[in-house]
């Protein structure tokens, strides 16, 4: 290479990087500069807009989110050391009697109830928090992905080797399945409003006309047992379409001789899934698992949309709260320190499922 | 047992016709190559005897019995694939011993036959390993094992071979005959090398375009084409073709003789031409010469033959070798 040719290959270069730059200025705007600044944020008690400076508070606001304390109750007694009934059942004290200020009790100070268990001998243990929203919040994404993802992707794999076979008019499938994954999930979200109407939505419609009457309409967003299953079936339904291509494409990756060679040796339906097309969607499934994880703890729009968190906190997310907490209580640091929390669950979660499907051989 | 007979066997894919009304009978025990250009229907005959491809019409008889609706595995066949078709995640022992798993047969059955299997194909130290783990030669001996386990009375191979390079090809060409005289199964065998289809056949059906050209012996075929294209289509290197005033003085349209058969003189013969190129292959060599009149024509020559490329040489086609051809068809002497 000549000097010639050496400074061509530099000028290209040059303007290669100079196209890429406003992108490059752009993720790094919106992207890795707030990734970073949350972690940061997450440390101090910022808040939205406030004339105090920020302080930094190490991790406080970790502590404040995930503080949990357990009290073991003793059943009230009368005056003969009898257990104390009250509707049947034994009478124990009140929680704010430890929870408000209690000297002997300082690290429950301002917890809150967040479940209780029976023990033997009529004892309770009960578990407070000290943000029970929050805690609340985690349950309930845990819960979603829990849900959502084994259902989304068993789904969508039954749905992509249904569509995977060469039938006329398969396209049409195709696209039906498809379509609610183009649709934004705000929107569908709208329109699932109407289906889960409390008086006159459309499921109710269906059940009381399959039912003939038997079924009285059910407020399935107003209910805080049907809220978030409600909301999990409808995330379901919308994504279920995109997992579907994914699964197909890694379908087709197997090839047609491995499927003839068990025609030959006599296999079931059932066995060639087993011997067959499941492992040969090996990769495909650690991706599939891995991009419904992700897109399962984000869930936002829908509880924004539809539940704004209620009935109860029946519906909170992470993510909603971090919302919630950043602009609408224009506490950043909060907010933040949710972020952060999240991204680690989700990097814990990804790399404990690379450990579980890890190349063994 | 293993007699394999098609009745007017028609195929179409869509509105291609692809096998036009193909009979072919296959005896017990034989070795029957498929051979043909590509895209002939090689594999689309196979894979109709195997079942996994359906007859648009006709009938397709195993061993007496109808088999054109059965399913694939109740045909009593076994087919091994160009790829392998190895389950990559299996072991190579449960590679061989598929079948036997799906059926649920116990454990100690199971080790047993592909213990014997893998003896016979000497594959005894790789059972652990997985097909990533071996070699193609190694991959292709464990898919025969697959098929063996089937214990089947008709063995299918669909260009088994070609995705072996040639020494390897040479010596898997060995095993499988061995392998028939071992079994005695019926094994119908294709592949477009005409090589394989001389060396291992004891039948050869020469296809072309969905039809069979002509079916026989090797030897048959090689020293009696039915057609011209037979005749340009086994033999290596291929049959010189002369049309014109040398085939109108032979009473033909075309006049076909084997590289092998023509000689070569410095003095005097029936042709004079120029020579362009040589291959010396060392056992013999093959002379490209260049015809004013009848363009390229392939002499084989035995041994390692010297030559001068340019120079001119004479050519003689004897007359015990002489094929003739009118139509395309052989005018029998
Ligand atoms: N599933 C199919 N759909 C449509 N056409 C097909 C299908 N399978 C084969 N064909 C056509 O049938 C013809 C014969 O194919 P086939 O695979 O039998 O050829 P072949 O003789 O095995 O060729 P090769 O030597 O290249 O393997 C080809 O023209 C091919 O395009
Ligand atoms: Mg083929």
């Amino acid at each position: 290479m000549n000097a010639e040719q050496l400074a061509a290959r530099r000028r290209q270069n040059r303007a290669g990087w100079a196209m890429a730059l406003p992108a490059c200025l752009l993720i790094f705007a919106f992207l890795i500069t707030p990734f970073f600044m949350a972690f940061g944020l997450s440390l101090t008690n910022q808040r939205l807009i406030s004339p105090n400076p920020a302080e930094f508070v190490g991790l406080r606001n970790f502590e404040r989110l995930l503080g949990v304390g357990l009290l073991t109750l003793d059943p009230l007694r009368d005056e003969n050391g009898e257990v104390r009934l009250k509707g049947g059942e034994p009478e124990y004290p009140r929680i704010r009697s430890f929870t408000r200020g209690n000297p002997d009790y300082p690290r429950l100070n301002r917890m809150r109830e967040w479940f209780r268990i029976d023990l033997p001998g009529d004892r309770q243990l009960v578990v407070l928090a000290k943000d029970l929203v929050f805690i609340k919040a985690l349950k309930n994404t845990v819960l979603f992905v829990a849900v959502v993802a084994p259902v989304q992707s068993g789904l969508a794999l039954i749905l992509a080797l249904l569509i995977n076979r060469p039938l006329r008019g398969i396209n049409v499938f195709r696209t039906i399945y498809f379509a609610p994954v183009v649709i934004s999930m705000v929107v569908v979200a709208m329109l699932w409003r109407f289906i889960y109407d409390g008086q006159n939505g459309i499921l109710n419609s269906l059940l009381g006309i399959f039912s003939f009457g038997a079924i009285e309409p059910i407020s399935w967003l107003g209910n805080t047992s049907t809220a978030l299953p409600a909301i999990m079936a409808m995330s379901v339904w919308q994504g279920v379409g995109f997992h579907m291509v994914i699964w197909l494409s890694g379908l087709q990756t197997i090839p047609q001789p491995l499927y003839e060679v068990a025609r030959i040796e006599g296999a079931t339906g059932w066995q060639t899934f087993r011997y067959v097309t499941w492992p040969g969607l090996r990769n495909t499934a650690i991706l599939v698992m891995v991009i419904i994880t992700m897109q399962a703890f984000t869930l936002y729009p829908q509880v924004q949309v539809m539940t704004r968190g209620g009935p109860l906190d029946s519906t909170q997310s992470l993510v909603f709260q971090a919302v919630v907490r950043g602009y609408e209580k224009q506490d950043i640091a909060g907010g933040s320190a949710i972020s952060v929390l999240l991204f680690l669950f989700v990097l814990a979660i990804s790399l404990f499922q690379r450990y579980l499907t890890r190349d063994r051989d | 047992m293993g007699q394999v007979l098609l009745k007017s066997v028609r195929k179409s894919f869509g509105s291609a016709e692809v096998i036009p009304d193909l009979s072919l009978a296959i005896p017990d025990g034989s070795f029957t190559v498929l051979v043909g250009p590509s895209g002939c229907g090689k594999s689309t005959i196979l894979r109709m005897i195997a079942g996994l491809e359906d007859v648009s019409s006709g009938t397709i008889k195993i061993n007496d019995r109808d088999v054109t609706y059965r399913e694939p595995s109740q045909r009593g066949i076994a087919m091994v694939f160009q790829s392998y078709a190895l389950y990559p995640h299996m072991t190579v022992a449960e590679n061989i011993g598929f079948g036997m798993i799906l059926a649920k047969r116990p454990k100690a059955e199971i080790n047993k036959r592909v213990g014997e299997a893998a003896a016979i194909l000497r594959l005894e130290h790789l059972l652990d390993r997985k097909p990533k783990q071996l070699s193609g030669g190694q991959r292709q001996r464990v898919a025969i094992g697959r098929a063996i386990t089937r214990d089947p009375q008709v063995f299918l191979f669909d260009e088994p071979l070609s995705n072996l390079d040639a020494s390897l090809r040479g010596q898997m060409r060995v095993e499988l005959a061995e392998l028939h005289s071992k079994i005695g199964a019926t094994m119908i065998y294709v592949t477009h090398d005409q090589v394989e289809a001389m060396t291992m056949a004891d039948q050869i059906v020469v296809l072309n375009n969905g039809r069979i050209e002509q079916q026989g012996m090797p030897m048959e075929l090689y020293i009696a084409p039915k057609t011209r294209f037979v005749a340009g289509f086994i033999g290596a290197p291929s049959m010189n073709f002369f049309e014109g005033s040398i085939a109108s003085q032979h009473d033909c349209d075309a006049l076909g003789v084997r590289p092998e058969h023509i000689g070569l003189r410095d003095d005097d013969g029936d042709l004079t031409g120029r020579i362009r190129h040589a291959e010396q292959l060392g056992s013999d060599t093959i002379i490209y010469v260049h015809h004013d009149d009848y363009g390229q024509i392939t002499v084989r020559a035995e041994g390692n033959r010297v030559l001068d490329i340019g120079s001119t040489v004479h050519l003689t086609l004897p007359a015990e070798h002489l094929h003739r051809f009118r139509n395309g068809f052989r005018i029998q002497d």
